[in-house]
């Protein structure tokens, strides 16, 4: 995973229209140039997964492609790119959000969790290891976005019921498992992430 | 998909927006983005500027001021939902705020953008008219009956900013929807409310001009506060939307049941 001040390559940043120029190291340049427009790029913080990263971002960049093709980090998927199906869930600032409908830019400044976050060391986060153990996936392809939403609606609802779960779930669709066994496994997770909690 | 490019601008004042807004001509300020980005997405909007709110100090947040309750234009749907002060004093706003979209969507999207935009099934301005509402701008406030103009349409000017929401107090209020089941906007939604200034009844997503109130249902229920007062009262069929999901006929009818649950709800 390139992060860290240790990284300073320029990583291309393959985007549909080419290849453009993205700095991480924050010694370089304050304002790349994005070859195609020849426009300044905006250059932004994000501190992702705990690692700040300095980054000259194009204006139109969404923060999804950032993630995925600037920081490696293609654990968050993009589905629909219509804001409707919850797969590129991540949490901005501790919240849930899609980032296929949020521009890099405006993320400046904030801190992003991604599913590559989640984990602690080789221990897997209560939600991931309760996805696991109920089997709330097949393809898994809304897997990372379903967790990620599901981490943000429980994190302070100890008390969460089956109904909560679904209508905090309605932004992410899954089009294999029929949810039944996502609305267990988010449940149980609730459950875990609470009782570790307590336990502190 | 992608976005065609754009200069990014991100002022720290009102003013500074407004002057960056007038320089650019063909400029776009962004909120939540929950509506903007998705219409840029689409090519329905390529500005040339985007002019991001998120930088000016002091457009979000909920005050409690007398027998009102100001809400900045940048707060969050989500915050509006589980505001301590929105829930006691207008529950019904907290419930409508909690009812839009999803979680991802309420913790971006805010009420100005909601308002600027006036999506015809947006919840926000059901509540906006329903509870005799004012919006506050940058330059001036308007009241909610001068401020809806028809589809996607309001009294602002170009580049007019909406800076806070003031609702007043209402007595007793509720808001029932009818949700799309996929896109989770309103297919129909009524807000009622009885407070000082008498009974507002507001329908979203049903008329082909956007919200609108019903002043027979209103009328109706300023002489018997009950869901039999409105009873056979009725919206033209002929004046609602009619697509795929629901004819004009459905909307008209929902209209009519929707209002008398909100009515029976609060009565
Ligand atoms: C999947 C999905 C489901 C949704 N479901 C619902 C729903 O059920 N009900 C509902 O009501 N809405 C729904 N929405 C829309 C959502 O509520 C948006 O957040 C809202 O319509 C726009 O708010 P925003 O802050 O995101 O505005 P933006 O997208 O940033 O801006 C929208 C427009 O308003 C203008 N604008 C923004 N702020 C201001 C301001 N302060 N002053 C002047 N102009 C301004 C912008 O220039 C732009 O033209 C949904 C959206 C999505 C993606
Ligand atoms: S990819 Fe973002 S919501 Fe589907
Ligand atoms: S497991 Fe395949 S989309 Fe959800």
């Amino acid at each position: 995973m390139p992060s860290g001040p240790g990284v300073s390559a320029e990583l291309p940043l393959a985007s549909q229209n080419g290849t453009r120029t993205l700095r991480t190291d924050p010694k370089a340049a304050p304002h790349a140039i994005d070859q195609e427009t020849e426009r300044p790029m905006p250059e932004i913080t994000l501190t992702v997964n705990g690692t700040p990263q300095n980054l000259d971002v194009p204006a139109n960049a969404l923060l999804v492609d950032v993630l995925r093709d600037t920081l490696n980090l293609t654990g968050t998927h993009i589905g629909c790119d219509t804001s409707q199906c919850g797969a590129c869930t991540v949490h901005l600032d501790g919240r849930s959000a899609k980032s296929c409908t949020v521009l890099a830019v405006q993320a400046d400044g904030a801190h992003i969790t991604t599913i590559e976050g989640l984990q602690s060391g080789a221990t897997l986060h209560p939600m991931q290891e309760a996805f696991r153990k109920h089997h709330g996936l097949q393809c898994g392809f809304c897997t990372p976005g379903m967790i990620m939403a599901a981490v943000a609606l429980v994190e302070d609802k100890p008390e969460i019921d089956e109904a909560g779960v679904r209508h905090g779930l309605e932004g992410n669709l899954c089009r294999c498992t029929g949810y039944q066994n996502i609305v267990a496994a988010v449940l149980d997770g609730a459950r875990t992430m609470h009782s570790t909690k307590a336990g502190g | 998909m992608g976005i065609p490019t754009f200069d990014y601008i991100r002022p720290k004042s009102l003013g500074d927006a407004r002057k960056a807004y007038d320089a650019a001509g063909d400029a776009r300020y962004i909120a939540g983005g929950q509506t903007l980005l998705p219409v840029m997405k689409q090519r329905l909007a390529q500005p040339a500027s985007v002019i991001d709110l998120g930088g000016i100090a002091g457009l979000s947040g909920i005050q409690v001021e007398g027998k009102s309750l100001t809400i900045g234009a940048m707060t969050r749907h989500a915050d509006v939902a589980a505001s301590p002060d929105v829930r006691r004093l207008i529950p019904a706003l907290a419930h409508l705020a909690g009812l839009i979209g999803d979680p991802q969507v309420r913790n971006r999207g805010t009420m100005g953008g909601s308002l600027a935009n006036n999506d015809p099934s947006a919840d926000y301005p059901a509540a906006v008219l329903g509870l005799g509402a004012i919006v506050l701008t940058d330059s001036r406030s308007i009241a909610a009956d001068e401020f809806f103009d028809g589809l996607f349409t309001t009294s602002l000017e170009e580049s007019e900013i909406i800076r806070a929401i003031s609702f007043p107090v209402p007595e007793r209020a509720h808001y029932e929807k009818f949700a799309h089941p996929a896109s989770r906007f309103a297919l129909v939604g009524v807000m009622v409310s009885k407070g000082a200034e008498g009974v507002r009844v507001a329908a979203t997503g049903a008329g082909q001009t956007g919200v609108f109130r019903v002043p027979e249902m209103e009328a109706a229920l300023a002489k018997s506060f009950t869901a039999a007062a409105i009873e056979g009262i009725t919206v033209p069929a002929d004046d609602m939307i009619a697509d795929m999901h629901a004819s004009g006929a459905y909307r008209a009818q929902l209209v009519g049941v929707l209002a008398r649950r909100a009515v029976a709800a609060i009565s």
